[in-house]
């Protein structure tokens, strides 16, 4: 008998037809006109005319039957409000039918029906399922919460069922164990700063013992909650990470993925001597080399992924470079991305393989596949110093074929060689220039006239070359436009007599004929430049570049870091953190990596820049402990992680130190090591956290009698990284003026002299208001503290993060270069304090995209005492109202460079240690937010 | 998790859709009309699309696009495993109306039901192995790996605990498991101890990759030329054996995607058909098996249009072939035993080897 039967009456009358049998007395007869009713129902017939006739079928022991009823249910009773209440009463007694199997299907029929009327009538039904004797009944139950809690999330939270659902974390079946995780989960999405998983030994181990035995979708909930996690210390992360490692063998690869995001972060804290360390290497390969051979998407999504391990750590996979070898017929999406990573492991070992295999795809029939390809070669040139010379010969065969976007490509990357090597490959300009005609893209034309004008003494037509340029100038792009422009001046001061014509030409094209703002500006000074002081000119245009950087789309380190936490979510394959992109922007919680243990490590970073390179060059933040301490105050906002006890603290917190130590004592908590003030444990008892901001609050006290809260000094630049200078500092301002306050430490053994010291542009144009003053040589041993006046009228350049600082410092020996982030108080100016009408308008003025919203936790402050603290740092309370038992304070500031922020602070009085802040911030410039909301943070929390 | 599911046909009309939370409007698959446009193959319609307010993850299955509708922050992998679930339960079947639903499970085990039972208690193990290989123009293997499964077909009554041994587990070293197999049995004896589902389910999945255990079984010689300025060619290709094992090599399909340029193509098989489509460009070629005596060929002519420049590159072939009764790995099962039931089970071992995406570059 086929099911197609059921599908085929449409005669007259049906409706009515079906109504009889539903009612018929035969058992056989109901269960068949039920199964009609369902097919047409599942074709898009309305059968709705029938609901009080099916939900009467609905009073049977036959299982099959009932289920049909449910499904009917499911369907109609979002249209059918009032007659689907009729059904309710089946349901509290379904919830109690000795057949585990009917209560587990009247629970989940009950999460499935989205109407309000009646969730509440089904309560209690679900509060005696959840402590159901049956584990299948209680998983079923679980996962009702969290649909419950999709459709009316109050009266999830007032009926406790999340602490019920807590509880069944510890539950003696796995199935359970996954389920109510799984729950939690979908619950903690729509509420991302609640302490729902609140994992502590206990629950991971209960979380490990669940993993080996629930289903491939539960492994998957766990490994993800478990990522979330922090152990204290490596010996409780080798546990965990030995327990998760026979996830990696799973035939799902989502669970696979998972597994590795765990292994990944906890790694983090091993130290690399360790044995196991090296061993749980080598495992990470082969599972991430085998999600290579399932279906496309997932290779995509795995592909993804693995471009971030790779920069993480690139000896995972260095010897697995063949399976990135590319097919022809692999989807295109699949092929790019196996290309990107193949380029991350070329290394001087495999390059003569990558190449061939380059070259191979460099003549395949898809175009952006073949561009990339090209360009692929050039980054190997660029990457593999001892390869280079093979790439510019493989690119110039390439040229060769003269097929058009293949010689585009070539020529732009050649461009690129040419800066990392000068004066090696100029001898293959000649074969360049004579496909010159063939270029119709920007990109090429601009790199071929950018190549003409360097090197233009070693052409000897290349006034013809690039005047053919000129009579087109207008219907150029801007890009070209403006190599052209550099161009000619260049060659203009390579041989001057005889292009005094052309550079006329083009700085009148540039100046008078053009619209574009840009170009204008470049012509007037090239103009102005070459008619004043032809030598300047000279030094100035001709200077020597530096060296392009090895690789040139790296991820910078401190957003490679949070993307590791989000392996195998969307964030990995955006390669963006979920704040950058989730709907709503409820992803301020950052994630960030568990920091190592041994201390000998910690002060190591993820080394991409060479220690060289020249500030400006690059804008990689090269990490230093300030952005540890940043780190750790975005940790405070996520789901409590009872604080890592950090070996560098004690380093960072000068002053602080002291009192650490005695509290230390006090609490005789077992793992507190005195951290950093921001990252007081959530976990901790409430009077002790209480206790603990008291005592803060009394070395706040003493900071602030005489201005801004001052963070203590950190380690700025390590001895091992500037050859025995030790820098550490801070940044205060008092009264207006702001400074950096520096401790240089000799570690060496010679005596250093000639200090001086340099910022890069940065976003607020921070820069020294006098030189560095050391006034005696610095012998070895010897430490120094020197306060370094600031002011703001350096040049600006936005940086990311916003408060990131480059600093040059030069002494006898050498210079050396550091980056560390600036609390963003110490911008807040005296005159701060905006009117009140004002205030109204500009808050009602700017639009309310800008306005971000933030929670400062576990601040118990009353209003008097949160306005007082912020006044000294320059944030000033407007105006102050009371609504239903909440304080609200009205707050203004500006920054140094006439930024407005205003803010909106309500205090929640709830129990008195654990007092929430909400934080309501407008500004026109709302990248400024996420710093104003730190300083309100640290100025609180200190 | 997932919002909404989208089943798209090729020709574009959505033909069914499911929604687990609110009603979310087919509008939103304008967006994935929109990539899938842009992506001229429907095979290269990227799998992850994020719209204003939804992402898109997407799979291609059987000539339909299973799109699911995401809100939230949720790992892809795990929707598009779930969607290849979905597809497989397809695949199996006709619409679920049947005569008898299938009941829930309560088992201590999740992936059995109990109280099986059967007249005949069979247990048969498929072990299939595919290479993967990349072989360049002169004959040398660029990359090469196997990747093999053993699929189980098992019908036995009650709660049967196997134990599966290998003549040579240290082959297997980068395996994937079926959640029945335990881990820790595997991991210190390098024996498959598990309680079997009931029914088919693949047991586990493998991959062997170093390169002196991938045994290449067939060679191609070739000589395809396109002259300058000339509207034809030629094509010339011969298969043999190679390290076949002593094995007859069966099955074998050669695919060649021509270029673009190529109108026609004229040619003589020594033995079996081929075909041409001046549509698509694709040529097939159905070889049947290898008789080393008489080595199968296809020579002939190549019409190109005529002006067109001639082509940069040649084609890849695409070899499939089957040698049955052979693990081209060397894996070979040593036995199997049960606990646990008393009754004596047919047991059976089926090896098959195949070309998986086996490429020969000319």
């Amino acid at each position: 008998m086929t099911d197609s039967k059921y599908f085929t009456t449409t005669k007259k009358g049906e409706i009515f037809e079906l109504k009889a049998e539903l009612n018929s007395d035969k058992k056989e007869k109901k269960k068949e006109a039920v199964k009609k009713v369902i097919a047409s129902m599942t074709v898009g017939k309305d059968v709705s005319a029938l609901f009080p006739d099916v939900v009467n079928c609905m009073q049977t022991d036959n299982l099959e039957l009932k289920k049909l009823v449910y499904l009917y249910l499911m369907n109609y009773a979002k249209s059918q409000p009032d007659m689907a209440i009729m059904a309710v009463n089946t349901f509290v007694k379904d919830c109690e039918d000795p057949n585990p199997l009917i209560r587990a299907l009247a629970v989940r029929t009950m999460g499935c029906i989205r109407v309000d009327k009646i969730t509440e009538y089904l309560c209690e039904p679900l509060r005696k399922c959840l402590k159901d004797e049956d584990p299948y009944v209680r998983k079923t139950a679980a996962v009702c919460v969290a649909k419950l809690h999709d459709i009316n999330a109050q009266l999830v939270e007032d009926q406790g069922f999340l602490d019920t659902l807590k509880d069944l974390i510890s539950d003696s079946n796995p199935m359970v164990v996954a389920n109510a995780v799984a729950a939690l989960s979908e619950i903690a999405e729509s509420h991302p700063s609640s302490n729902l998983l609140d994992l502590n030994p206990q629950s991971i181990n209960k979380l490990l013992t669940a993993l080996n035995e629930c289903t491939e979708w539960g492994q998957i909930f766990i490994l993800d909650c478990l990522a979330n996690y922090t152990p204290k210390d490596d010996r409780e992360a080798q546990s965990i990470c030995e327990r998760v490692t026979p996830r990696l063998s799973h035939a799902n690869s989502a669970v696979v993925l998972s597994a590795v995001k765990v292994l990944m972060k906890f790694m983090e804290m091993l130290s690399k001597d360790l044995d196991y360390y090296g061993t749980l290497l080598k495992k990470l390969a082969p599972p991430l080399v085998t999600l290579l051979s399932a279906e496309p998407e997932l290779q995509y999504v795995a592909l993804r992924n693995i471009n971030l391990i790779v920069q993480k750590r690139p000896e995972i996979l260095k010897h697995e470079m063949k399976v990135f070898f590319v097919k022809y017929n692999d989807p295109i999406y699949v092929k790019l991305e196996k290309l990107d990573i193949m380029i991350r492991l070329a290394s001087q070992a495999n390059i003569a393989q990558v190449l061939a295999e380059l070259k191979e795809y460099a003549t395949e029939v898809d175009v952006d596949f073949v561009r990339k390809a090209v360009r692929a070669i050039g980054r190997c040139a660029i990457k593999v110093e001892q390869s280079a010379e093979r790439c510019v010969s493989t690119l110039l065969d390439l040229i060769q074929t003269k097929v058009n976007y293949v010689v585009q490509e070539a020529i732009v990357v050649i461009k690129d060689i040419f800066r990392k090597y000068p004066n090696k490959y100029e001898s293959v300009i000649a074969t360049l220039c004579e496909n010159l005609d063939s270029l119709d893209e920007p990109e090429a034309r601009a790199a071929m006239i950018w190549i003409v004008g360097e090197y233009a003494e070693r052409i000897d037509n290349a006034d013809e070359l690039l005047e053919s340029f000129l009579e087109g100038f207008h219907d150029e792009s801007t890009q070209v436009q403006l190599q052209l422009l550099t161009a000619i001046v260049k060659l203009f001061l390579k041989k001057p007599t005889e292009t005094q014509e052309l550079v006329q030409q083009v700085l009148s094209l540039a100046t008078q004929d053009s619209d574009n703002p840009d170009l204008r500006d470049r012509g007037y000074i090239y103009w102005r430049l070459l008619s004043t002081d032809p030598v300047a000119a000279k030094e100035v245009v001709l200077a020597e570049k530096p060296l392009i950087s090895e690789e040139t789309d790296l991820i910078e380190p401190t957003l490679l870091d949070e993307l590791i936490c989000y392996i195998g979510t969307l964030a990995s394959v955006y390669h963006k953190p979920p704040s950058a992109f989730v709907e709503g922007g409820r992803g301020v919680v950052h994630k960030s990596l568990p920091p190592r243990t041994a201390s000998s490590e910690s002060t190591e970073s993820p080394e991409t820049a060479p220690a060289g390179a020249p500030p400006g060059e690059q804008p990689d933040v090269i990490p230093t402990q300030g952005d540890l301490l940043g780190d750790l105050l975005n940790l405070d906002l996520g789901p409590p992680v009872s604080g890592p006890p950090l070996a560098t603290t004690s380093v960072q917190m000068g002053a602080v130190d002291l009192l650490g130590g005695g509290l230390d004592s006090l609490i005789g908590g077992p793992n507190f090591v005195a951290p950093p003030a921001a990252a007081v444990p959530a976990s901790l008892g409430a009077p002790i956290g209480s206790g603990l901001s008291d005592l803060f609050d009394l070395t706040s006290g003493v900071g602030t009698l005489s201005g801004s809260y001052v963070a203590p000094k950190a380690v700025w630049l390590p001895a091992m990284k500037a050859k025995g200078l030790e820098i550490s500092g801070t940044f205060t301002r008092q009264v207006g003026s702001i400074s950096m306050d520096l401790q240089l430490t000799n570690k060496a053994l010679q005596v250093m002299t000639d200090f001086a010291i340099q910022f890069n542009r940065n976003s607020f144009g921070l820069a020294p208001a006098a030189p560095l003053q050391v006034h005696a040589p610095l012998s070895p041993n010897q430490t120094v503290e020197i306060s370094l006046p600031l002011n703001t009228v350096g040049s600006v350049m936005k940086m990311e993060p916003l408060n990131n600082l480059q600093v040059a410092v030069k002494n006898n020996i050498d210079v050396f270069y550091f980056s560390t982030l600036y609390p963003l108080h110490i911008l807040f100016v005296e005159d701060g304090k905006m009117d009140r009408q004002m205030f109204l308008a500009t808050w009602k003025d700017i639009p309310n995209e800008n306005e971000a919203q933030f929670q400062i936790r576990d601040c118990p402050l009353n209003a008097e005492a949160v306005s007082s603290k912020l006044q000294s740092s320059n944030i000033f309370t407007i105006a102050k109202r009371n609504v239903e038992g909440q304080d609200m304070l009205y707050q203004s500031l500006k920054l140094t460079n006439g930024i407005w922020v205003l803010a909106e602070l309500r205090i929640q009085p709830g129990n008195p240690s654990f007092t929430v802040l909400q934080l309501s911030l407008k500004c026109r410039a709302p990248e400024v937010s996420q710093h104003v909301y730190q300083a309100y943070e640290t100025i609180l929390k200190n | 998790m997932i919002h909404s599911l989208f089943l798209i046909n090729c020709s574009g009309d959505i033909f069914l859709e499911k929604h687990w939370k609110s009603v979310v409007s087919q509008s939103v698959c304008d967006y994935f009309f929109e990539a899938q446009e842009k992506a001229a193959d429907v095979e290269n319609v990227p799998p992850v699309i994020s719209t204003p307010h939804h992402y898109l993850i997407s799979i291609y299955r059987d000539k339909l696009f299973f799109v699911s509708v995401i809100q939230t922050e949720v790992p892809p992998l795990f929707v598009i495993e779930f969607l290849h679930r979905v597809a497989d339960t397809f695949q199996v079947g006709s619409s679920n109306v049947g005569d008898t639903l299938p009941t829930g499970q309560l088992s201590n085990i999740p992936w059995r039901r109990a109280g099986v039972k059967y007249t005949n208690n069979e247990a048969y193990f498929d072990v299939v192995e595919e290479i993967d290989a990349i072989i360049d123009k002169s004959g040398s293997t660029v990359f090469a790996e196997i990747q093999g499964v053993i699929d189980a077909c098992i019908k036995l009554s009650g709660m049967p605990d196997l134990s599966l041994s290998f003549m040579n587990p240290r082959l297997l070293d980068d395996v994937s498991f079926h959640p029945c197999i335990r881990f820790k049995r595997w991991e210190s004896e390098r024996v498959l101890s598990f309680i079997p589902p009931d029914g088919n389910f693949r047991l586990i999945s493998y991959r062997v990759s170093s390169q002196n255990l991938v045994a290449i079984p067939v060679y191609v010689k070739h000589n395809i030329s396109f002259k300058e300025n000339s509207s034809c060619g030629r094509f010339d290709i011969t298969i043999g054996p190679k390290q076949n094992m002593g094995k007859t090599i069966e099955g074998i399909t050669v695919t060649v995607h021509m270029p673009k340029v190529v109108l026609n193509m004229n040619l003589t098989p020594t033995q079996g058909s081929y075909t041409f489509d001046p549509v698509t460009k694709v040529l097939t070629w159905d070889v049947g098996k290898i008789t080393p005596q008489k080595l199968p060929s296809l020579k002939g002519l190549v019409n190109l249009q005529s002006g067109a420049p001639k082509p940069e590159e040649n084609p890849s072939l695409n070899i499939q072939f089957k040698i049955q009764q052979l693990a081209i790995s060397g894996l070979k099962v040593n036995r199997l035993d049960m606990y646990g039931e008393k009754y004596k089970p047919f047991k059976g071992v089926k090896y098959v080897t195949k070309a998986g995406k086996f490429q020969v570059r000319t």
